[in-house]
């Protein structure tokens, strides 16, 4: 009852200079009802076309379980590859909606911009004629304030923007709720170009370190298992750092819920000296140039082959958890250099060994010797199984670091010559008389290293919006008005001479507190109670 | 202390259990008052021997009919501030739950899905007893508040429920309590205010004149115009809050996954919440969207917040995987 929907009239108290007033309250209604409603629709559109970006799994977020997703639906999954189904908010139609929805933002935030410096700059609209019609309205008889110039004080030192027109005093308030809303749809759009940015001339990599200073590792993009830059970003140009994992800490409860870790590095920014730095899950490795995140860590046997020429190597290879909870971990270490003729200086093809199999920081007691039995390392053990012949690595065709080429295993280049369980410093006496050491375990982590220029951007459009938000939703917009006119001089009032206060007010916007307000007002310009009293 | 919270949030599914029942006598007995409050029609309905409609009242003398509508009127709100004090002493226990369960965790109670349950619906009901203090001529919707907290608690209970644990490291983090403070405050204001809106659209329809099951009901609740605007309200409120949530979560999920948005589901549905309660506030705002439109935006909304906290952790795997259920 006290509130008014004028919207489509809002921008019409302004605009008094345009050609026809008329055909700008219909540009406005029609701005009105089909943008809003076209944004309406664009908004759902944007819902809808996010679900299947939960349903199926993402490249993005998730590349291995979109590999399953192909196993288990070898029909189906190629045509909804085809749609962007596994790549939903890179897809077209998703694309699409959210440009389409930003354009009609634009095209909907410019024009009310105009609107509302204009409404800013005008003065308060003069009083309707009949003031008594609005949804508040009042007579004071004898107010303390009883002229214009005093009302209009009253009215100021309330913020009040007022303006005096002879014996009429207008007064407007809640601008703000314009500004927000601006400020609101406006961040939404800084919000997209921050990301934009961010794809742009961004960049991230991830990669595993193992600690020790022969495994450290620098910044270029060689030394990234995965990286992906912008196509602003020159591979060349990337930020020099080095960086060596000098220890790693991990806490776990008695349960074997992890408790928490934490990652001690060597930073060498090449720039001066080299400093000590300690990261976690939490509280990323911040380098000016880039972030380094810690996702996950595991272990890396030690393990030495010694030949049958009495040659040994010595490498850690890291195991990758297998996602279970005690990080029961499997990997392979191939010795492509075994068994080198010292006489010839030859390598023999069929002669290269490799273990592969499983590592568990806590073995069972007893057999089968499958999974780990808590993350540390309590009862550390790896079960491997021996492959001699030819590991397939030279013929150029690109194999997995951490799994056998199942290939040469199938064809018969790679045989299997026996497998053994072993704990830490135990020796395995091969059928050729070579042997193999477990020497223990050094951790690894798995880190990502990122830049992206436009999260300040996002961040500062984040705050914005969501200032502008709470204006523009607790903001009201109201008008009050006050005429004083002289008093009947027949209506037998006590205050027959003096001059009377007519005021109305109308909120412009939704304002349940309106009435409160209005009456408080009146109260001031009244001059409160006692002192009304008093006068009389 | 884990053993007290446990049979403390038993106890408070009992008592909303009964303000429940109680709500339900108060509606009762006020479909009874509803009748005669047309004098006239009952003299009418005295020759007849009994009006249609009136839920089975027989018809009585006019004088006779006043006092039993006085008596009855009495009960009627008698079981409705009984109603409203059993869920007082409701929300008591549920405080007590969540406190006990914060001590035997040695921190704030939200490190599951249970646990989130738990918290989410008593927002929800702390949020309605202050609505309640500013306006308690809404006291009716009880009814449908202590039904939702039932049906929810008695689910949290049944098929949610984990023993404490502490907290995984990617949740230790002064974020943590940040975003799903605020995550839980706009839950439960989000879903107190599903409460007035399915009201308003059960009672717009009353008061349009349809008399087929779900609008009878809304036939003593309050005039649909102020159960729209309580609706608009709550969501008002809690649609900031819920955007700060968001942002409050890509913050953190900077610190912790190094990246702020990643499409994660839950980030996915999330992102629709947010779009359906936008949606919402633009309908409402346009004047040419119809009001009951605009409101089951809202509910809409509110079914996409379930589908985050509920569909989300049992369909499909994310890194937000500590929600506790296997
Ligand atoms: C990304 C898409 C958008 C989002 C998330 C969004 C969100 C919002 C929100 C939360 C409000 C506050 C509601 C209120 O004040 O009651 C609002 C108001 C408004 N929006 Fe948008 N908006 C979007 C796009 C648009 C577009 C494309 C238009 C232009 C047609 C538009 C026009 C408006 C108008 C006119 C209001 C003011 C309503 C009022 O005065 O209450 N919005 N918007």
């Amino acid at each position: 009852m006290t509130t008014v929907d004028d919207r489509p009239a809002a921008p019409a108290a302004a605009p008094r200079r345009r050609p026809h007033p008329m055909l700008a309250l219909l540009r406005n209604s029609w701005r009105q009802l089909t943008s809003m409603r076209t944004a309406l629709v664009l908004l759902f559109l944007l819902a809808v076309a996010a679900i299947p970006g939960s349903v199926l799994p993402q490249r993005g977020v998730n590349p291995e379980q979109v590999d399953r997703y192909f196993r288990d639906h070898p029909e189906l999954a190629p045509q909804l590859d085809r749609i962007g189904g596994f790549e939903v908010f890179g897809s077209v139609w998703f694309s699409a909606i959210y440009l389409l929805l930003f354009t009609s933002l634009v095209g909907c935030i410019l024009p009310r911009m105009r609107d509302h410096v204009r409404a800013l700059r005008s003065r308060p609209p003069a009083a309707p004629k009949r003031l008594e019609r609005l949804p508040q309205h009042a007579v004071l008889e004898a107010p303390a304030a009883a002229d214009p110039a005093a009302i209009a004080a009253v009215l100021r030192r309330r913020r009040w923007r007022v303006e005096v027109r002879g014996n009429e005093v207008s007064a407007e308030k809640g601008y703000l709720k314009e500004t927000g809303n601006l400020l609101f749809h406006t961040s939404l759009v800084a919000v997209l170009l921050g990301v934009a940015l961010g794809s742009w001339y961004g960049w991230h990599g991830n990669r595993l370190l193992v600690a020790g200073e022969e495994n450290s590792f620098c910044n270029t993009r060689q030394q990234y298992s995965e990286a992906s830059l912008g196509p602003r970003v020159d591979s060349g140009a990337l930020p020099r750092f080095c960086l060596t994992l000098d220890d790693f800490d991990a806490r776990f409860l008695p349960s074997g819920q992890p408790e928490s870790y934490r990652a001690t590095v060597t930073v060498d920014e090449l720039t001066g000296p080299t400093r000590q730095a300690a990261f976690s899950v939490n509280s990323p490795l911040r380098l000016g140039s880039a972030n380094v995140y810690l996702l996950g860590h595991g272990y890396a046997p030690i393990l030495r082959y010694t030949d049958r020429y009495g040659r040994s190597q010595t490498s850690a290879v890291p195991f990758l958890t297998t996602g279970d909870a005690n990080l029961t971990s499997e990997g392979l270490a191939p010795f492509p250099d075994a068994n080198v003729d010292p006489v010839t200086g030859k390598r023999d093809p069929t002669q290269q060994v490799a273990f592969e199999g499983l590592y568990l920081p806590t073995a069972p007691e007893a057999p089968p010797f499958v999974s780990s039995r808590f993350p540390t390392e309590r009862n550390p053990a790896v079960v491997l199984v021996a492959y001699r012949g030819n590991l397939g690595m030279d013929a150029g065709i690109p194999g997995s670091i951490y799994q056998l080429d199942q290939r040469q295993v199938s064809n018969g280049k790679l045989k299997q010559v026996g497998d053994a369980k072993l704990g830490v410093g135990e020796k395995w006496t091969l059928d050729d008389g070579s042997t193999l050491e477990f020497l223990g375990t050094k951790p690894y982590i798995t880190l990502s290293v990122r830049h992206d220029p436009g999260q300040t951007l996002m961040l500062v459009a984040c705050v914005v919006l969501l200032a502008g938000l709470m204006a523009s939703l607790f903001a009201r917009r109201r008008r009050v008005w006050f005429r004083v006119v002289p008093a009947d001089p027949g209506s037998g009032s006590p205050t027959s001479g003096s001059s009377l206060v007519l005021a109305g007010g109308l909120p412009r916007t939704e304002h349940p507190g309106f009435a409160d307000e209005f009456a408080q007002l009146i109260a001031a310009v009244r001059g409160d109670g006692r002192t009304r009293e008093g006068a009389e | 202390m884990a053993e007290l919270s446990d049979q403390l949030v038993t106890f408070a599914i009992l008592a909303y259990l009964i303000a429940m029942i109680s709500h339900a006598v108060e509606y009762a007995l006020g479909y009874v008052r509803a009748v005669p409050a047309a004098p006239a029609r009952e003299l009418v309905g005295a020759g007849v021997g009994a009006t249609g409609g009136t839920g089975g009242v027989p018809a009585v003398p006019a004088a006779a009919a006043a006092t039993r509508q006085g008596r009855t009127a009495r009960r009627a709100g008698v079981a409705g501030w009984a109603a409203v004090g059993l869920t007082v002493l409701a929300a008591l226990l549920h405080l007590g739950a969540l406190a006990t369960r914060g001590i035997a965790a040695e921190r704030m109670p939200w490190g599951n899905m249970y646990e989130f349950v738990l918290t989410v619906t008593w927002i929800g009901t702390a949020a309605w007893l202050a609505v309640l203090v500013k306006r308690p001529s809404l006291r009716r919707l009880g009814l449908f508040l202590t039904l939702v907290m039932v049906l929810l608690l008695a689910f949290a209970e049944l098929k949610l429920y984990v023993e404490v644990v502490p907290l995984m490291p990617a949740l230790q983090s002064y974020w943590f309590i940040i975003h799903v403070s605020t995550i839980v405050v706009a839950s439960g204001i989000f879903l107190l205010g599903v409460v007035p809106a399915v009201a308003f659209l059960m009672r717009n329809g009353y008061e349009q004149g349809r008399r087929s099951f779900p609008y009878t009901l809304a036939r003593r609740l309050p005039a649909a115009a102020g159960l729209e605007r309580l609706t608009f309200a709550l969501h008002a409120f809690s649609f900031p809050l819920f955007t700060f949530a968001v942002i409050a979560g890509a913050i953190w999920a900077e610190a912790a996954w190094g990246r702020a948005w990643g499409w994660d589901p839950k980030e996915t549905w999330a992102f629709i919440s947010w779009v359906v309660y936008a949606g919402y506030l633009h309908a409402r705002a346009t004047p040419s969207v119809r009001r009951n439109v605009a409101t089951w935006i809202a509910v809409l909304g509110f079914l996409t917040v379930l589908m985050n906290l509920f569909g989300v952790n049992f369909f499909f795997t994310g890194l937000h995987s500590y929600a506790g259920v296997e």
